[in-house]
């Protein structure tokens, strides 16, 4: 690998005036639009606001009392759960993992397998998730679902049995690509000759993955969980085939969010929730971090 | 090279574009412009009624009121999308000057000051209506909080049993069936399933089917085990009709009468009116919705040729004789929508009179195009409803004993712990113990022990 | 030998599976909109395009696909430009926490995209007098999609080579020429799929395309999507499964362009 990576100095000579133009116009957007209404929304996390009733009219700051009833309903603590669970198995073992083994087995080919796999695989990213939700049923039905129909399994009840699994695996069908794209653009930065050597010493895939592999692409590792485990968390779609049903079961917490915050009408207590989302997402990334840190000393520090 | 000036022109285009095409009601020299806010849209939900506004009520409101333009702002979601859409405009001080609420809404939106009563806004005339005299009193509580009225009703509806005739036949049991107590729906079912009906009974249950489980299984259950959900400033608890009511649902499922998964389902609903029409449901709870849109012949979701012979209907009995809320026999629960008009109309006066003239017999009429459907007006009912049995049979048998619900901020959360009180006993738990469960979880919500009534 | 045999074997079987999984949930796109009484299943059509018409008799349905055009392109020109002008500057320029400081916005971006965060949207939406604009739908869906794609882009930037820009710099050549000339065609497959992605996301998105927008002339196709129930909430599969086609093919057809166009990879036009 060629060691260009982003100087310490200054290559093309912009200067921190003109650095800063660059920035300000997507700054601006972000400080109104992004970070002014996050704020807000994280004020309302402090108040007992509703969007109706008396508690519309005169909402009254209740301190932390949103968080701690939060965090002593046992309702939140399985949807924490399972949310866990949820961005653990469809994100970090089923995206990436499925991402990753796709990027490998692709690398070096070229032609229409390669197309076709990709385009399918992409396609299922970019289809609008409302729609989405209507393919999955039409797959999963107990009635007349494709699967059933398939496994001869008649009556199979997928998303009632198997509410968790069934939306672990959705997840895994919607979000691969991006994996699957940034390992692929990782792998080439790999290169050929570092594995043939290794090979010729004896070492296995997985010998060759550990010792060749992930050492250099362990930033993109990185981007790459932080990226998925963020969206996964925040991901609604899977509301569309459960309803976060049968009994809570796969209401994982944007479901739970949206059922107290929008069907219930209690806005502080969903803002809340919407915060602990966050500092959960910011526990997850210093996980990344520590276990991916490596060579490197800080996310500050310059990139691997 | 060229790529990249061409998205920033585009997108300094774009930008160009569309800040010329803002919001701003084409602001006529003198013109008024008066706006209707309802969920419903052409070509996809309520469309007949979108169609009626556009078709009928602009124009005909516009010929006898010179200067004056109307728009329609239609939604057609579904209704907490609704709701909320409405409640921000409302909250910022914007909106449309007639809206249309589900009657389940007044309270709330009431509480948070949203809507004011009618005479506040539109002025001393809305007192002297004529319509007020055509709208019985059962119905205009519909647009009614603590005394005052905020809204005119737009109609309401009314739950019965729905049964299959054939699969009555089927298993020998009359073609006219009016059960007369909870028992006898029990033995029917019994019936049903010994002659091989999937499912005989669907008395919807769970969290998935949502206020479809309140209002068409636990409230008219309740009603007729004596007692209101919310009455005299409380709500009620774990108390022994409610507790009548889980064990009913129990004794549904103990004896395979019912299908928990269909229950559990996110689209459980349809389905249980898809099997229904295809004979696989022999009993279904539901409003007049069920026959008017669902098993109506040509138009419907889950259409049925035979529906005027093959489809019976019966008044939801009391858990037995008497034993209903206010001593009745029989029991139902109704809803409805209405339409306030918005505080901050810079023409309440004008709104007013668009409200009443929304709400006239002529255009009442109108509305109804030829279907048969209940009106909020006598006149116009006695006039239409004629034409269809079924809907006669709701305004004549099941109107005069029908319940409303109480419109407040907190119900739809209490509606909730209802619907997960019979999803636990669905999945089999039993009856006390997911009373006691929904006691708690209403302490929880309406502050306190001293707003709920137990024991 | 027979380890290398086996593992192209296993490969082979591998593609073939990931094949069937990804295919096999749009097979109801294929076949329900020209099914006369389609359902939630997936079955052999008894075969009409009665659907279209009925699709096309609805005032809004092609009128939508026409505004989530200009919401999802505008918000995605809007992203690209305003993520590769910042991605850039804080590639080449060092600030320090740049990086903990992207990663805050993209923290912040999650409680913006839920539910919660509905009625400050609104407010800032209604005393910027940006309700029932296109405009407004843009910069609020922008708002939330931009710290990834400058997280995203950055990335990229990183590991362009620096030595063209030198060299450009040499011959004195602007900043802005250096960024259109030089690194905007080495980065141009990351830019392709970042506005690809970011017109996806928006394409999809409902609630604040719902509650922004008043005029239904105006409002995207996700949001007439939802409006194809009826009265009960039963949903009207005919035009569900028709328009779900119709609509989602102009973000195929993106896709299709720009990748056969641009590449759709993330990585630079030079290898390296």
């Amino acid at each position: 690998m060629a060691p260009t990576t982003s100087p310490p100095g200054d290559a093309a000579g912009l200067g921190k005036a003109r650095a800063a133009a660059f920035v300000l116009p997507a700054l601006v957007l972000i400080g109104v639009f992004l970070v002014f209404p996050a704020l807000w929304t994280i004020y309302l996390g402090l108040t007992d606001y509703r969007l109706t009733g008396l508690a519309a009219a005169d909402p009254q700051v209740v301190g932390l009392d949103n968080y701690t009833d939060a965090l002593t309903d046992p309702r939140f603590l399985t949807s924490l759960w399972l949310t866990v669970a949820y961005v653990g198995g469809s994100a970090v073992i089923g995206q990436a993992g499925l991402g990753f083994t796709l990027a490998w087995i692709l690398r070096g080919r070229t032609g229409p397998v390669r197309r076709a796999v990709e385009g399918v695989v992409l396609l299922s990213w970019i289809l609008p998730s409302t729609v989405v939700g209507f393919l999955w049923f039409a797959l999963l039905d107990r009635d007349d679902g494709t699967l059933n129909a398939l496994l001869h399994t008649p009556g199979l009840a997928w998303l009632l049995d198997h509410p968790l699994l069934s939306i672990i695996v959705f997840n895994v069908w919607r979000g691969t690509a991006f994996s699957m794209m940034l390992y692929s653009a990782a792998l080439e930065n790999v290169p050929p000759s570092h594995l043939e050597t290794a090979r010729l010493a004896g070492a296995g895939v997985p010998q060759q993955l550990r010792d060749v592999v992930l050492p250099l692409i362990r930033r993109h590792v990185l981007t790459n969980l932080l990226l998925i485990s963020l969206w996964t968390f925040n991901d609604f779609t899977p509301f569309v085939l459960t309803g976060g049903g049968p009994e809570g079961r796969s209401e994982i917490l944007p479901v739970y969010v949206y059922n107290i915050a929008l069907k219930g009408g209690e806005l502080g207590a969903g803002a809340a929730v919407s915060f602990l989302i966050l500092l959960i997402n910011l526990i997850f990334a210093l996980a990344y971090l520590r276990l991916l840190r490596g060579r490197r000393k800080s996310l500050t520090g310059p990139p691997a | 090279m060229t790529l990249p000036r061409r998205p920033a022109a585009i997108a300094a285009l774009t930008v160009l574009a569309l800040s010329s095409c803002g919001t701003g009601a084409p602001a006529g020299t003198e013109d008024v412009t008066l706006i209707i806010a309802a969920n419903s849209i052409s070509g996809g939900k309520n469309s007949e009624s979108a169609d009626w506004i556009k078709r009928w009520v602009i124009p005909e409101f516009e010929r006898t009121h010179q200067n004056v333009k109307v728009l329609f702002q239609p939604s057609g979601v579904n209704d907490e999308q609704y709701k909320t859409k409405i409640a921000l405009d409302l909250k910022s001080g914007t909106g449309a000057d007639v809206i249309d609420l589900d009657g389940i809404w007044v309270g709330e939106f009431a509480q948070a000051g949203y809507v004011k009563p009618l005479t506040d806004v539109g002025g001393p005339t809305v007192d002297s209506w004529e319509g007020w005299s055509q709208i019985p009193q059962a119905v205009q509580g519909l647009g009614i909080f603590d005394g005052k009225k905020y809204g005119l009703p737009q109609g309401t509806d009314g739950r019965v049993l729905f049964y299959n005739k054939t699969l009555f036949a089927k298993a020998g049991l009359p073609e006219a069936w009016q059960p007369k107590n909870w028992e006898e729906i029990v033995a029917a079912g019994q019936k049903l399933k010994a002659a091989g009906v999937p499912a005989p009974i669907q008395i919807n249950a769970g969290t998935a089917m949502g206020e479809a489980t309140t209002m068409q299984g636990v409230l008219p259950l309740l009603a007729g085990a004596g007692s209101e959900i919310y009455t005299d400033g409380k709500w009620t608890g774990a108390s022994q009709p409610l507790k009548d009511v889980l064990a009913f649902y129990q004794q549904l499922y103990s004896a395979g009468l019912s299908d928990p998964k269909l229950q559990q389902e996110a689209k459980g609903r349809d389905k249980s009116f898809a099997q229904f029409a295809a004979g696989k449901i022999g009993i279904l709870a539901e409003s007049d919705y069920f026959w008017r849109s669902v098993i109506e012949p040509k138009a419907g979701v889950a259409p049925m040729a035979d529906r005027d012979t093959a489809v019976g209907y019966a008044k939801i009995p009391a858990k037995t004789p008497g034993g209903g809320i206010r001593g009745q026999d029989f029991v139902s629960m109704s809803g409805g929508a209405v339409r306030v008009l918005n505080p901050n109309s810079k023409n309440p006066k004008l709104a007013w009179d668009l409200l009443a003239f929304m709400h006239s017999a002529a255009a009442v009429k109108s509305q109804l195009a030829g279907q048969a459907r209940i009106s909020p007006r006598t006149d116009v009912n006695t006039e239409v409803l004629g034409a269809d049995p079924m809907l006669e049979y709701v305004a004549e048998e099941v109107l005069p004993v029908t319940a409303y619900r109480p419109g407040l901020a907190v119900y739809p959360q209490v509606s909730v712990a209802l619907q997960e009180a019979t999803a636990a006993v669905v999945s089999g738990r039993g009856a006390d113990e997911a009373a006691t469960a929904y006691q708690s979880k209403l302490e929880g919500l309406v502050g306190g022990a001293d707003h709920v009534t137990a024991g | 030998m027979i380890r290398h045999t086996v593992g192209r074997l296993a490969a082979t079987v591998l593609i073939a599976v990931a094949l069937a999984f990804f295919t096999l949930p749009m097979l109801w796109l294929a076949s329900a909109p020209f099914d006369a009484g389609p359902a939630i299943t997936t079955s052999v059509p008894e075969f009409t395009l009665r659907n279209f018409a009925a699709i096309l008799d609805n005032p809004y349905a092609l009128g939508s696909i026409r505004n989530s055009l200009i919401q999802g392109g505008g918000a995605a020109a809007l992203v690209v430009v305003l993520a590769a002008l910042a991605a850039y500057a804080l590639s080449r320029v060092r600030v320090p926490g740049r990086d903990v400081l992207l990663y805050l916005l993209l923290l912040l971006s999650s409680v913006v995209t839920g539910t919660a965060a509905m009625v400050p949207i609104f407010e800032l939406a209604t005393r910027l007098d940006l309700i029932d604009t296109h405009l407004g739908v843009i910069l609020v869906v922008s708002g939330g999609l931009l710290p990834a794609a400058i997280f995203i882009l950055k990335d990229f930037m990183d590991e362009t080579p620096t030595s063209y820009e030198e060299s450009a710099r040499v011959f004195g050549a602007s900043p802005l020429q250096i960024l259109r000339h030089i690194v905007v065609p080495l980065v141009r497959p990351g830019l392709a799929t970042i506005a690809v992605w970011a017109l996806a996301s928006v394409w999809g998105g409902f609630l604040f395309q719902f509650i922004l927008l008043r005029d239904p002339d105006k409002a995207p196709g996700s949001v007439i999507l939802y409006t194809l129930y009826t009265e009960g909430g039963a949903p009207r599969l005919d035009l569900i499964s028709t328009f779900s086609l119709l609509y989602s093919l102009p973000v195929v057809a993106m896709y299709l362009f720009v990748s056969h166009r641009y590449g759709f990879r993330f990585h630079g036009g030079i290898k390296r």
